[in-house]
């Protein structure tokens, strides 16, 4: 029971943490290696918004979230659109993007017990025999809630439309009048924020470590390559595997096998099966 | 042409998806033959060729060059083993100068083993290719980089590319698309040559009227099935085949 | 109205180049001063510089200098196949750890140990890369990013190889002089080879790879056959560098996976600009020494390096390297249109 109850909060925040990262890759083909430093950059902005400036916490979220989100916009309005067309040299520039993000909040000190965020209600409620706290259910409900969202937004809205129009074809896109540096701009500073709003929700379980924004990128990492990238059912079904995986690892074996396995899934199945397990890059494989 | 069965195809079969691309397909080609591969578009010719190359695997069914199965090798296997193809729409090394995109099938086991291009050879002789496809060798056309190069002399760079592998199957998957009229006045003549001095030529063509006049026999490919297959008067006279080419009320 | 006069920037090959192009180089000593200082004066500089700053620090920052400018060229080879690399860190983690490995459990002397690391390693880096060679782009650049990640853990989690301590008290070089010089003739070799090998017949069979691999199967070349040479032989280099590196600090550990390694060559190379190798080492050899002079800023010399990275990529993205050679090669002049 116990193992289920972690795996299942463990597999949500692996699908929020993967969620942002599989979208802009999905619309706009950019792998953002940034996504775990904006998920920390979030996290301690809201942070300093509350703790030095003393704004309240629900504004200091909203505030983050979109200065975040503006982040990623002028991240790729400023520096990807000079780059389209390498994919490499995307990922080193939003890989050079996520270091110098990260190194600099270590650098001014950023870790440790003080920078914690608060939870939204505190407590806890018994399940069964093991106790949960109130924020891995709100987290649970808030990760199937975005879930639900971002499929109404991309098969309801204009916008989300359009994303899914850029994601299909580009080129039919753009002659039927829809902006793809527009949309690709939109889609990153989506994800951006989308990494904010995870944080927000898993961050308080714990204290803020500038280390984190590197194993949330690559938690996000093996959760869009294992599922297949911008596949969302692929997403669901790897953070499942992937958490419960992890809670299986770290139950019967030392905690720190959990990087391993989730670095070993990762290897394993670019190897096997670039496409990951719900992969639509099917010439991926048709390619000899 | 001689009755040695050079390629034999089975039931070939590939499906992308739910849409069936080429629908058991089977023939023989013998050596020295002149094959014509028409139909209309999306008919499936250039997924047979790929097919037939190792670039795509297919789906079911069998592929034999000299009696040996080829169905499931690479690419570079089989081209070793020579089939040389060229590619529809133009590909070439284009930073490269156009004489060096010669270098890497002289380089291949294939050549190697044919006895040709020892090292500081290879050069001459790729420069020696391509001044019988038109780039004289004492002006300045080979050595420049392929990119820079208009798109007839790309499309006969990929032909002499073909023939720098010493093919016994050279599978051309329309060459002539995008040629004026003059360049292919000027390389027809070098194909029927080559087909002349023993070559097997599997063609995908759209300009029927030079194609009959090279083929020995057409096969005709309309969905992925093959409708005909026959001297080109004799195909083309067939109903399917008018019907797959001009249209009639009773399709869709 | 003043009709607006616009001008276009012009470029014109030197006469000098021109004439020195073939055979006619020979014909003065201008023209063969002009083909041979750029190949010479760096060569005298590399060979002379540890003589000027001797030993002591600045001494080891020419070393680093030179182990980085290997892991740089390194990179340069695997691009010339399109295999855009984040991992460095993984050679020069590899090479590292068998040295290391090598000479603290079996006592194997220096001399020994280095060629064993570089091709050990290399082969061990080849083997394990072979079942992603078919993966293109980023997908690669994921894998190399991730494998030096997992190694890290696996020595961390397993406390194998001296675990989070490493293994301490390995042999040093007899005398800084040899740890330099091997390392520069190092770079000297790798340099003059690897442009070289470019220019040979196996060279343009891999930069064919790069602009269109399907072309080069279709010319009967087994193209994975050659990227695993090719990353061999980056392996056995970035492999090299990691065992000097570790003898020369007489110790090996986690940090020789850390991205430090992936980062510094890469930022290297955007520097001084890729395709060439002179861009790589260009570059690294401008980038370790600032670094060192910068050593105040302790922690942030990553985000430094990673911030010369995005403004190199944005903002010269041919590199100095080529920028200078063009200088060399080719006048301008603003012609009116």
């Amino acid at each position: 029971m116990e193992l289920f109850i972690y795996g299942i909060t463990n597999s949500v925040t692996l699908a929020l943490i993967a969620l942002g990262f599989s979208l802009t890759f999905g619309i706009s083909g950019v792998a953002n290696f940034a996504h775990g430093a904006f998920y920390l950059l979030g996290g301690i902005l809201t942070w300093v918004f509350m703790n030095q400036i003393g704004i309240p916490y629900f504004l200091s979220a909203l505030i983050s979230i979109g200065i975040v989100g503006l982040f990623g916009f002028f991240l790729y309005w400023g520096l990807m659109l000079r780059l389209r067309g390498l994919a490499v040299n995307e990922v080193i520039a939003t890989l050079a993007t996520a270091i110098v993000i990260i190194e600099v909040l270590r650098y001014l000190g950023f870790s440790g017990f003080t920078y914690v965020l608060p939870e939204f209600i505190k407590g806890s409620i018994q399940i069964g025999k093991s106790w949960v706290d109130y924020q891995r259910i709100f987290l649970v409900g808030i990760g199937i809630g975005l879930i639900i969202f971002l499929y109404l937004f991309t098969h309801k809205t204009k916008i989300g439309l359009s994303f899914r129009a850029i994601s299909q074809n580009e080129r039919t896109a753009i002659s039927l009048g829809i902006d793809s540096d527009w949309t690709a701009a939109l889609s990153l500073s989506f994800g951006s924020a989308l990494a904010v709003v995870a944080g927000l929700v898993i961050l308080p379980l714990g204290s803020i470590d500038t280390q984190i924004g590197y194993d949330i990128l690559i938690s996000a990492l093996a959760v869009g390559i294992v599922g297949g990238l911008e596949s969302v059912p692929g997403i669901l079904v790897s953070s499942i595997i992937l958490g419960f995986g992890q809670i299986v690892v770290a139950t019967f074996f030392k905690a720190q096998w959990q990087t391993v396995v989730t670095l070993a899934a990762i290897v394993i199945i670019l190897a096997v099966k670039p496409s990951g397990i719900f992969g639509k890059y099917k010439e991926l494989e048709e390619r000899v | 042409m001689s009755e040695e069965v050079i390629l034999r195809v089975e039931n070939l079969t590939k499906r992308f998806g739910g849409v069936v691309a080429v629908d058991q397909v089977s023939f023989e080609l013998r050596r020295g033959e002149f094959l014509g591969l028409i139909g209309p578009n999306g008919s499936g010719k250039t997924t047979l060729i790929n097919l037939i190359t190792g670039f795509v695997k297919p789906t079911s069914g069998r592929i034999y060059y000299f009696n040996r199965d080829i169905t499931h090798k690479p690419p570079y296997y089989i081209a070793c083993l020579g089939v040389a193809r060229s590619f529809q729409m133009v590909r070439a090394f284009h930073k490269i100068p156009a004489f060096k995109n010669l270098i890497v099938p002289l380089y291949s086991p294939r050549v190697k083993k044919l006895g040709g291009g020892k090292y500081g050879e290879r050069d001459d002789m790729a420069i020696d290719l391509l001044d019988d496809f038109g780039f004289e060798r004492d002006s300045f056309v080979p050595y420049k980089p392929a990119g820079s190069l208009p798109h007839g002399y790309l499309k006969r760079l990929d032909l002499a590319r073909c023939m720098a592998l010493r093919p016994d199957l050279l599978i051309l998957d329309e060459l002539f698309s995008g040629m004026t009229m003059s360049e292919v006045a000027a390389t027809l003549p070098l194909i029927e040559k080559f087909n002349r001095e023993g070559l097997t030529i599997i063609m995908v063509e759209h300009r029927l009227k030079e194609l009959f006049r090279v083929a020995h026999r057409v096969i005709v490919l309309n969905f992925g099935k093959k409708i005909a297959d026959g001297p080109p008067k004799e195909a083309m006279a067939q109903e399917e085949v008018q019907r797959a080419y001009l249209g009639t009320e009773s399709e869709g | 109205m003043a009709e607006a006069i616009k001008y276009r920037k012009e470029r014109i090959d030197r006469g000098i180049k021109v004439r020195s192009d073939t055979i006619y180089m020979l014909s003065s000593h201008r023209e063969l001063l002009y083909l041979l200082l750029p190949r010479i004066l760096p060569i005298s500089f590399l060979i002379f510089i540890p003589l000027w700053v001797g030993g002591g620090y600045w001494g080891k920052v020419i070393f680093y200098s030179c182990t980085f400018a290997l892991l740089a060229l390194s990179w340069d080879l695997l691009a010339s196949v399109g295999l855009i690399s984040l991992g460095q860190a993984l050679f020069f983690g590899v090479g590292s750890y068998v040295a290391g490995g090598f000479n603290y459990y079996l006592k194997w002397p220096i001399f020994l140990t280095i060629p064993v690391a570089t091709l050990g390693g290399a082969l061990i880096c080849t083997f394990l890369l072979i079942p992603v060679l078919r993966l293109r782009g980023v997908y690669f650049s994921m894998v190399t990013l991730i494998l030096p990640l997992l190694f890290d853990h696996l020595i961390e989690t397993l406390e194998v190889l001296g675990g989070t301590h490493g293994l301490l008290s390995l042999s040093p070089f007899p005398n800084h002089w040899l740890a330099d010089y091997i390392a520069i003739g190092a770079v000297i070799l790798c340099l003059f080879g690897f442009r070289r090998l470019l220019h040979e017949d196996f060279g343009f069979v891999l930069r064919g790879i790069r602009e269109d691999d399907r072309v080069v199967m279709a010319g009967g070349i087994n193209i994975y056959w050659y990227k695993a040479q090719t990353i061999f032989l980056a392996a056995a280099v970035g492999c090299f560098a990691g065992a000097l590196m570790t003898h020369y600090y007489q110790f090996v550990g986690r940090s020789a996976f850390a991205l430090d390694n992936t980062i510094l060559p890469l930022a290297g190379v955007v520097l001084g600009g890729s395709g060439n190798f002179a861009g790589s080492v260009l570059g690294t050899f401008i980038l370790v020494p600032l670094s060192e002079a910068l050593r105040a800023l302790g922690g942030l010399r990553m985000a430094l390096y990673s911030l010369i990275l995005i403004t190199a990529l944005a903002i010269l993205p041919e590199g100095l390297f080529h920028y200078f050679e063009r200088k060399y090669h080719q006048f301008e002049r603003l012609v009116s249109v």
